[in-house]
Formats: C-alpha cells, sequence, structure tokens
C-alpha cells in the first residue's frame, strides 16, 4: 500500500450446517447456524423455546390441569410437571410455534 | 433433533431457520391457522414441490413466507384468479389459497364467488378477523355492526357479511366453519377441504387482539379466544337458542358437503372431444 496502510481485514462468517433436499421447489442451499437452547428437555414434559416466544399468555389460560404458570414478566414456565396429560393444547394454541409437548413415554 | 423447538417442524414445510420470530403481534391467531395447515399437509403427506400456497395482500397473507413450497404474493383480492390460473395450467397441483376477510370478501368479492360458481379444485382458507389489520383498522365486511374501528369511531353502521351462506349461494361444494380456539377441529376441517374434488372454503374466525380488541375493550389474548369458545358454536346449541340469543353467535361445523363436476375435468373433456372430432374428419 503507499499510504502504508493495512488492508482491511474480511470478517469470516460463521460456518452453518448445509441442508440440500430434493423435495424442496427453490433447490437452493440453505445456510444456517444452529439453534441454541437451553432448559430442561429431557426431565420436562413441556418445553418452552424462549427466543421465540411473545409472553401472550394463551398456554396458561388454556392448559386443562395447571402444569403451567407466568412469571411476574409474563413469561411462562413449567410449575406442576407431575400434572401432565399429554393433551397438546399448548402445541396447537401457541401461535408462535414456541411450545412442545413431548410424548408420553 | 432436540435443538427444535416444536414437532410440526419435523414435517420440513416450514421455514423455521429463516424467517422466525414471524411478525405477526402477539396473540395473533394467524400462527395456530398456519400449523393447522402444516398439520394437516403432514398427515396427507403432500410433497413440498407439488404444492402451490397463493396469497393476496394482510396479515394473513404475510403467511407463504414462513413455508417452504411454491409459493405468490399477489395483488389485493386477487389471489383467487392468480391460483385458477395456476391449477388449469397444472391440474396435478395441490393449490392453496390463504385470504383474509377483507382480501378475500371486500376487494376480491367478484373473484370468490366466480371461483365457487366454477366448482375449480381449490381450497380457499378464509382467516376472518373482523377488521384490516395491517393497513391500520379500517372496517371490513365482517366488522359487526355497532362495533368500532378507526374508521369508524361511532360505531359500525352496516350490517355483516356471512361468508360461507355467500359461499353456499354461490356454489361452493365443501364449505366449514370453524374458530382458531377450536385448533383441532380447524385442522380437521382444512384436511377435509384438502382431500375434497371442487372448490372448498374453510373460514376460520379468529383473534386480532392488538387493534380491534383493544378498539372494542375485548381484553387479553386469552379473554377473545374464550369469547369464541362462547359464540362460535354447533348446530345443535344454535337451534335451542331464541332469537334475542343468536344476535352475535356463529355455526361451526361442516355447512355442505356435496359433488359436482370439477372444472379442469369438464375443460378436458371438452378438449378431448373437439381432438376427436377433427381426426375423424
Amino acid at each position: 500500500m503507499s499510504n502504508g496502510k493495512k488492508p482491511r481485514e474480511v470478517e469470516k462468517k460463521p460456518e452453518g450446517v448445509i441442508i440440500k433436499s430434493d423435495d424442496s421447489p427453490a433447490k437452493m442451499e440453505v445456510r444456517h447456524t444452529e439453534i441454541k437452547t437451553e432448559g430442561d428437555y429431557k426431565e420436562s414434559p413441556v418445553y418452552i423455546y424462549h427466543d421465540w416466544c411473545v409472553k401472550c399468555g394463551i398456554c396458561v389460560a388454556f392448559c386443562p390441569t395447571g402444569v403451567l404458570a407466568r412469571k411476574p414478566d409474563g413469561s411462562p414456565y413449567v410449575k406442576n410437571p407431575e400434572k401432565c396429560i399429554h393433551c397438546e393444547t399448548c402445541d396447537r394454541l401457541c401461535p408462535n410455534f414456541a411450545i412442545t409437548g413431548a410424548k408420553q413415554k | 433433533m432436540q435443538n427444535i423447538p416444536q414437532k410440526i417442524v419435523q414435517g420440513k414445510y416450514l421455514r423455521h431457520k429463516k424467517n422466525f420470530p414471524h411478525v405477526w403481534c402477539p396473540g395473533c391467531s394467524n400462527g395456530i391457522v398456519l400449523g393447522a395447515i402444516i398439520r394437516a399437509m403432514a398427515k396427507l403427506e403432500w410433497k413440498r414441490s407439488n404444492t402451490a400456497m397463493v396469497s393476496g395482500i394482510g396479515c394473513s397473507s404475510r403467511m407463504p413466507v414462513y413455508v417452504d413450497l411454491n409459493t405468490l404474493h399477489s395483488l389485493h383480492g386477487r389471489a383467487i384468479a392468480y391460483a385458477t390460473g395456476m391449477k388449469l395450467y397444472k391440474p396435478q397441483m395441490n393449490v392453496m389459497v390463504v385470504t383474509g376477510d377483507g382480501d378475500a370478501t371486500a376487494i376480491g368479492g367478484n373473484h370468490l364467488i366466480h371461483a365457487a360458481r366454477r366448482n375449480i379444485d381449490i381450497t380457499v382458507v378464509l382467516i376472518n378477523n373482523y377488521i384490516y389489520g395491517m393497513t391500520g383498522g379500517q372496517y371490513s365486511p365482517t366488522t359487526p355492526t355497532g362495533d368500532k374501528a378507526t374508521t369508524t369511531p361511532y360505531g359500525n353502521l352496516d350490517p355483516t357479511f356471512d361468508i360461507c351462506k355467500l359461499a353456499m349461494g354461490a356454489g361452493a361444494t365443501f364449505v366449514a366453519r370453524s374458530s382458531a380456539y377450536h385448533a383441532i377441529e380447524a385442522n380437521n376441517f382444512i384436511r377435509k377441504g384438502f382431500e375434497h374434488k371442487g372448490f372448498s372454503l374453510v373460514e376460520i374466525i379468529s383473534a386480532c387482539p392488538v387493534i380491534y380488541g383493544r378498539l372494542n375493550k375485548k381484553g387479553s389474548p386469552a379473554d377473545m379466544m374464550r369469547s369464541m369458545k362462547k359464540n362460535v358454536i354447533p348446530q345443535k346449541s344454535y337451534d335451542k337458542l331464541d332469537e334475542k340469543q343468536r344476535n352475535g353467535k356463529m355455526i361451526r361445523g361442516i355447512l355442505q358437503d356435496i359433488d359436482k363436476p370439477e372444472y379442469c375435468e369438464v375443460y378436458d373433456e371438452l378438449v378431448q372431444s373437439l381432438q376427436n372430432k377433427k381426426g375423424n374428419k
């Protein structure tokens, strides 16, 4: 360089998983990073994905046995995991796909 | 597979790693309807390359962005016209239309009745939230009389449209109504609409808690869902009510299910008969 400046470094994007599928109409490679999760998926019958949750309160209002409850900020949490009857009501009524009812063992 | 937040993602129809979380307001029922559509497609094992979703303009018409199908985001109200062309060009393709109440009955009302009259094999999933949500809360043909919208601050004067009766009168062969609260029933009706050969319309009553609910003081999203449980009732309990009590109630269930010749088949028969005539000469 004539000015003595160093060439600007280009940031490398994190390498994600490449998924190819024949069935998709787009037929293009989709590069993305894996979703990080936290929580107790193995122990609890209901799993809440807090990144997508918008705290609307529908899952807490319509759980028939009272498994879920709300924190003071409005976000749901699993209060009584032993009461779950695996009806999947929370699963179907969540508008944001943020809650999963696990299968009965 | 533990990274995946919900089971329906395993059907590969949702673009859950690209466009999520979605843009709909907290408590909006569009997400519930999207889940019901995806469960119905997964049950029928439809191929993604052989399925098309068409939409117009509106809140519900944002849905094609979130699915990995052949999608078309078209002009306001003209979704059914686009879908008719698509179905006629490729009759083996599964075509569905996702519209809202203002999109399908006000601006595209003409297209809706004529597609029903023609009996072309399209499934229309109509999400009825009583208001134009995306454009700022204008009143739509299905806003109940007396309710407020941003363009009717002292109450709406117009009587409402009954969309299912409109479609039945126009000659639709499969008409059903359900609500977002009855999510399992909505899922079953959408699946039956997909299986049905001919024009099928599934109306789903939904909640708009941010604009319609706030203007009319309907309460939280959960309260609006509870009012759906009260107001959208089956035929038997509707018959027991008086005329005064029927005000504001709606019938849910399969309202019409008949067989009629389908448009693409009739068209093919006409083409073949004309070709045979030429060959004979």
